[in-house]
C-alpha cells in the first residue's frame, strides 16, 4: 500500500518535472572502464567543499561578522555551543583537505595528462577554481578574528599595495578603508561567505557540465598520444565498446574515497579540535607574531627568502605568472603523449613542485629568519663565568638583541649564524669589526656601543670555543 | 545605403541591415537585450556605488592625544595608543592604533608608524638594544627609523607630532603601504 502511494507521488513529481530522467542520464553517463582510484580526488574535492558549506551555514548561526563582536562569538562557539569546538575544527580540517584535495586532483590530471584536447577548458576551470579555493582559505583564516587576522589583513594589504598604477587602491579596498576597523570584517565576510561560494558553485557546475561533455579522459597509455583530429572518435568508440555507467561501477570508489575523508577530518577536529583563538583583534597590541595557516606557510617563507629588493616584482608577478602559466598549460601543449612514462619532464616538474613546497613549508614553519623575542639572559653554566668581561658580555649579548638572531648552544634565535662555536672561526679584530659595520641582515652597533661595552662582549664571544679532543 | 554597406563592409564590420531585414524578431532579441541591460545598469550602479564609494569618501586625519608632555622621557621611545579618525560605530577595538613615539629634546618627538615597511608586521622596540626588529621576516630599524638589517625597503613611516595645551598629539593617518 504504502508502496503504492511513494510509486505514484514519484511518477507524479517525476512527470512534472523530469529530474529523476535528468540526474539519471547523468549519473550513469559512460566512463572508461579502468578509472579507478587515481579518480576520486576531484570528487573528494568536491565532497571537502560540501562540508565547508554546510559547517560553514551551521557556524553562521552563531558568528556575528561584526569587528567588536565576532572575536566573542567566536569564544562563545569555541567554549560554550554544543559542538562549536568540533564544527569549527570541522570547518577548519575541511578546508586543509580541500586545499589538499584539488592540489593532488590538479597533480593526477596534470600526470595523466587529462588536460589535454578536447578538455583545455575543463583544466583551466579548474586552475580557476584552485584559485577561488586559496581565496576562501585567506578570507576563512581571517574571519577568525584575533590579532593574527588582523595583521594578517594589514600584511595583504601590503602585498596589494605593490601592485602598479592600482596598487594603492587595492590595498584600501583590502583593508576596508585606511586602516583596519569596522569596514574591514564584513568585507571579507561577504567575499568568504557569498561571493567566493557563489563563484565556486558555478564554476564547479561549468567544471562538471564539461566533464560531461568531454567524458572522463580515460587512463593514459605509452605510445598512444592525442591527436586533435583522431581523439574524439577514438573515445566514442572505446566508450561505447568498453564504458561503463558511472554510477555505481564508478562512484562507489568516489563514496568510499569521500566517506574515509570525511572520517579523517572528523577525527581531526574531534582530537585536535579547532585552532585555538589568538588575542584580541586590537592593532594597538604590539606583540604579535603574524603566521598564515600551513597551506601557505610556503608563500610566507618565499617572502622571507627571496633576495632584498626583488619581493615587490615577486609579489605582483609571481602569483599572476603561475596563474597565467597554469591556465596556459594545455593552449601551449594539447597533443601528444599521455602517459607519465613518456613525460619525464612531468614527472619532475610534480616532483620539483613539491619538493619546493615541502622544503619551503618546512622552513616557514621553523621560520629562522624571525627573531627569537622569548630569548632570556643566557645561564650561567652556558656563560662559564659569573663576573668579569666574559660574564658582562653575555649580558650585554641579551639586552643588545644579539640573541634575539643568534644562537648560543640551544639558546636564542636563527636569524644569524650560530655563534656557539665563534672564536674557532673569527679573530677578535674579525668581531670588532663585524660587529661595528654589520651586514645585509646585521645592525651596525658601532653607534650602540662604549668602547668597554665592546671589549666585554668580544671577550664573551672569544670564549665560545668548542673544546675539542 | 548600398554605398554604407560596402564602406562597412571593407571596413570589417557588419553591413547595416536594411529595414527589410529588420524583422520583427530581431526587434524583439534587440529589445530584450537593451531592456536586460537597463535593468542591470539600474541594479549595478547603485549596488557597485553603495560597494565602492567608501573608497572614494574624502577622509578627514585628525589630532589626538596620546599622553602628557611630561610623561615622556628625553631619548626614549614609548608605545602610544590612539583611536582612528573616524571609526565605524561597530569597530570595537579595532578602532585603535598604536604608535612608537620618541622624544628627541625637550619639544621634538618623532612618531614612527608601528608597520613594518617590508609587509607591515608590526615591529617591536628593544630599548636597551636602541632598535626596532619585525617578528615576521627579520627587518631591523636603528632609533631614527633608518633600515638595520633585513627586508624592509624603506625606513619606518612617520606621521606628525604637534605640542598642544602641553599634550603631545599625534595626527592620525593611514596604515602606510610601501609601493617600493
Amino acid at each position: 500500500m504504502l508502496q503504492r502511494i511513494f510509486n505514484r507521488v514519484r511518477d507524479w513529481v517525476e512527470d512534472r518535472t523530469g529530474l529523476l530522467e535528468a540526474v539519471g542520464k547523468m549519473a550513469r553517463h559512460l566512463v572508461p572502464p579502468d578509472a579507478k582510484w587515481w579518480y576520486v580526488f576531484g570528487s573528494a574535492t568536491l565532497c571537502a567543499f560540501m562540508i565547508q558549506v554546510i559547517s560553514g551555514i551551521a557556524l553562521a548561526f552563531s558568528y556575528i561578522p561584526s569587528a567588536s563582536q565576532a572575536y566573542s562569538t567566536l569564544q562563545f562557539i569555541s567554549d560554550d555551543a554544543p559542538f562549536g569546538h568540533f564544527l569549527r575544527g570541522l570547518h577548519y580540517y575541511g578546508a586543509s583537505a580541500m586545499v589538499l584535495m584539488v592540489g593532488l586532483h590538479m597533480a593526477q590530471v596534470f600526470l595523466f595528462g587529462s588536460y589535454k584536447f578536447p578538455r583545455e577548458l575543463n583544466w583551466a576551470t579548474g586552475v580557476l577554481l584552485l584559485g577561488f579555493t586559496l581565496v576562501m582559505g585567506f578570507t576563512g583564516q581571517l574571519l577568525r578574528w584575533d590579532q593574527n587576522a588582523v595583521w594578517s589583513v594589514v600584511v595583504g594589504a601590503e602585498q596589494a599595495g605593490r601592485a602598479p598604477f592600482i596598487g594603492k587602491w587595492l590595498a584600501h579596498f583590502t583593508l576596508g578603508g585606511d586602516t583596519v576597523g569596522g569596514a574591514t570584517l564584513t568585507r571579507f565576510f561577504a567575499i568568504h561567505v557569498f561571493i567566493m561560494p557563489a563563484l565556486i558553485f558555478a564554476f564547479v557546475g561549468l567544471h562538471l557540465w564539461l566533464v560531461l561533455r568531454h567524458g572522463i579522459s580515460e587512463p593514459p597509455k605509452a605510445g598512444k598520444p592525442v591527436d586533435p583530429k583522431t581523439y574524439r572518435q577514438e573515445y566514442k568508440e572505446l566508450i561505447e565498446k568498453k564504458g561503463r555507467p558511472f554510477w555505481p561501477d564508478a562512484a562507489w570508489r568516489d563514496t568510499v574515497f569521500c566517506v574515509g575523508m570525511i572520517v579523517a577530518i572528523a577525527a581531526l577536529a574531534l582530537y585536535f579540535g579547532a585552532p585555538q583563538l589568538g588575542k584580541p583583534p586590537d592593532p594597538s597590541i604590539i606583540a604579535a607574531s603574524p603566521r598564515p595557516d600551513w597551506y601557505l606557510l610556503w608563500y610566507f617563507a618565499v617572502l622571507a627568502l627571496l633576495p632584498h629588493g626583488s619581493e615587490k616584482y615577486f609579489m605582483v608577478f609571481g602569483p599572476l605568472l603561475a596563474g597565467v602559466l597554469l591556465i596556459a598549460l594545455p593552449f601551449i601543449s594539447n597533443r601528444g603523449e599521455r602517459s607519465p612514462s613518456r613525460r619525464p619532464w612531468a614527472i619532475a616538474a610534480i616532483l620539483m613542485i613539491v619538493l619546493m613546497m615541502a622544503a619551503l613549508w618546512a622552513e616557514g614553519v621553523k621560520s629562522p629568519w624571525s627573531p627569537n623575542f622569548k630569548a632570556q639572559p643566557l645561564a650561567p653554566s652556558v656563560v662559564g663565568a659569573t663576573n668579569g668581561p666574559v660574564f658582562v658580555g653575555a649580558q650585554l649579548f641579551h639586552s643588545k638583541g644579539c640573541l634575539n638572531c643568534h644562537l648560543i648552544g640551544d639558546d636564542g634565535g636563527r636569524r644569524g649564524p650560530n655563534l656557539t662555536d665563534v672564536a674557532s672561526r673569527l679573530p677578535s679584530s674579525q668581531m670588532i669589526l663585524r660587529i661595528s659595520n654589520g651586514g645585509a641582515n646585521m645592525p651596525a652597533y658601532a653607534a650602540n656601543l662604549t668602547t668597554a661595552e665592546m671589549d666585554a662582549l668580544v671577550a664573551f664571544l672569544q670564549s665560545r670555543k668548542i673544546q675539542r679532543p | 545605403m548600398h554605398e554604407s554597406n560596402n564602406n562597412n563592409t571593407q571596413s570589417g564590420q557588419r553591413p547595416t541591415p536594411t529595414p527589410e531585414e529588420i524583422t520583427r524578431r530581431r526587434f524583439l532579441e534587440r529589445l530584450s537585450l537593451v531592456a536586460g541591460g537597463v535593468g542591470a545598469l539600474i541594479l549595478a550602479v547603485p549596488i557597485v556605488g553603495f560597494i565602492l564609494a567608501p573608497f572614494f569618501a574624502r577622509k578627514h586625519e585628525i589630532w589626538r592625544s596620546v599622553g602628557k608632555l611630561e610623561s615622556f622621557k628625553i631619548g626614549e621611545t614609548t608605545a602610544v595608543e590612539y583611536e582612528d579618525a573616524s571609526p565605524l560605530p561597530w569597530a570595537g577595538v579595532t578602532a585603535r592604533s598604536a604608535a612608537w613615539l620618541r622624544r628627541v629634546n625637550a619639544n621634538t618627538f618623532i612618531a614612527f608608524s608601528i608597520n613594518c615597511t617590508h609587509l607591515g608586521c608590526p615591529v617591536r622596540w628593544l630599548a636597551e638594544a636602541n632598535l626596532f626588529m619585525c617578528p615576521c621576516h627579520g627587518g631591523v630599524y636603528y632609533q631614527d627609523g633608518a633600515v638595520a638589517a633585513g627586508p624592509p625597503p624603506l625606513p619606518l613611516a612617520r606621521y606628525p607630532v604637534r605640542l598642544q595645551n602641553g599634550e603631545v598629539q599625534i595626527q592620525t593617518a593611514p596604515i602606510p603601504i610601501t609601493k617600493k
